[in-house]
């Protein structure tokens, strides 16, 4: 056996560890490049989180699999780290000595985010299904729903019975904004004044992608993560809720 | 101990999740309800209780503190098992209403903030801590 072999058995066989000590030099070096190349301007968790995003691709075109690169064998432990339970248990760590009066004074505008947030996204998938040549009110439905998350998407339109080429392009909708707003957030954050905790609390309720919101916020500013977490929290089961009856009834009258 | 304020954080995680997914069996929907934010709420309320009776130490808090740190790390490797291939493969109509969503409700968070008066900005950053 060469000594290959036995460093990949390692790393197969330690998937965790090895995934830490991977994501320790892609957060190393995306430091590096924050603070040499861009002077410090890119925050480097932002271009950490961007060079996730390419490693991702790279996984998915090399193997074919849907989980990037945690489908490349050694780096299988990447999948664990980066996975719902890891990211769900440090989120709600993240809640560690956040004042509980912000997130009152909130409140309201939680509130109307989160339903804003979900109508306005379904409208707008639906209305650009349509655009599209998807007239029938289950796949604007179902594409609406994608619009809003990538797990509203597929629960929606597998309860309204949609095809599963529309229910695929659903996901990939959802996919769509998770990323678009894990690397922009930080690029747009002084022009819509994300910069305390009730404006993240209300766009954590109006993007509603948690891994979205999750990214974006953290490669804007860290502290800014708990307030958005905790209203995007809700916006998938608000949209599970919302997807398969009110807003399909909606459509279903609207199309006739 | 450091275990203490590690069992703390996944008591109120478990306690958060169990709710969410009670929630979501209520209503009828096939998701967690609120889950992770149900749990959020619940570590704000008893870390504040236990720190104004004296009762978590620095040891316990760094249980915690830890896992907060660890945040960005696991992001990252969130990010990294994305399915980037499927989303740049869903064609123009899956990007087009992905990216309409986006711009639309950005342009929302600052129409909705202004409800009930503007937030105060978080003060000027400590050190970097990552």
């Amino acid at each position: 056996m060469g000594i290959l072999q036995t460093l990949g058995d390692v790393m197969v066989k330690n998937g965790l560890i090895t995934a830490f000590a991977f994501v320790g030099i892609v957060v190393w070096l995306s430091y590096l490049v924050s603070n040499k190349l861009t002077a410090g301007r890119i925050h480097g968790s932002a271009i950490a989180i961007f060079v996730g995003l390419v490693l991702a691709w790279v996984g998915g075109v090399v193997t074919g699999g849907a989980n990037g690169l945690a489908d490349i064998t050694v780096l299988g432990g990447v999948g664990v780290m980066g996975g719902a339970m890891l990211r769900d248990f440090t989120i709600v760590a993240t809640a560690f000595g956040v004042n509980f009066d912000e997130i009152r004074r909130a409140g309201i505008g939680a509130v109307i985010s989160l339903l804003v947030g979900v109508l306005g996204s379904f409208a707008v998938g639906a209305a650009v299904a349509y655009a599209f040549g998807y007239t029938d009110a289950v796949s604007m439905t179902t594409i609406g729903a994608g619009a809003a998350t990538y797990i509203v998407g597929p629960v929606t339109g597998s309860a309204i019975g949609a095809s599963s080429e529309v229910i695929a392009l659903s996901i990939a909708a959802g996919l769509v904004k998770s990323m678009m707003v894990m690397i922009g957030t930080p690029f747009v954050a002084k022009a819509i004044g994300l910069d305390n905790a009730k404006s993240a609390m209300i766009f954590g309720g109006l993007m509603g992608t948690t891994s979205g919101v999750a990214g974006g916020l953290a490669a804007t500013d860290k502290r800014l993560v708990p307030y958005g977490a905790m209203t995007a929290t809700f916006y998938t089961g608000l949209g599970c809720l919302l997807g398969p009856s009110v807003f399909y009834f909606a459509v279903r009258a609207l199309t006739g | 101990m450091v275990i203490y304020g590690v069992g703390l954080l996944a008591a109120c995680f478990l306690s958060g999740i169990f709710l969410g997914d009670l929630l979501g069996e209520l209503i009828g929907v096939q998701a967690n309800v609120g889950g992770v934010g149900i749990a959020m709420l619940l570590l704000i309320l008893f870390s504040d209780a236990l720190i104004k009776r004296g009762r978590l130490k620095a040891p316990t808090r760094q249980g915690v503190v830890f896992w907060s740190a660890i945040y960005i790390p696991v992001i990252v490797a969130m990010a990294a098992k994305q399915n980037v291939v499927a989303a740049l493969e869903g064609g123009p109509a899956a990007f087009t209403a992905g990216a309409l969503a986006v711009v639309g409700c950005l342009a929302l968070v600052p129409v909705i903030s202004r409800i009930g008066g503007a937030g105060e900005p978080l003060p000027e950053p400590d050190e970097e801590d990552v």
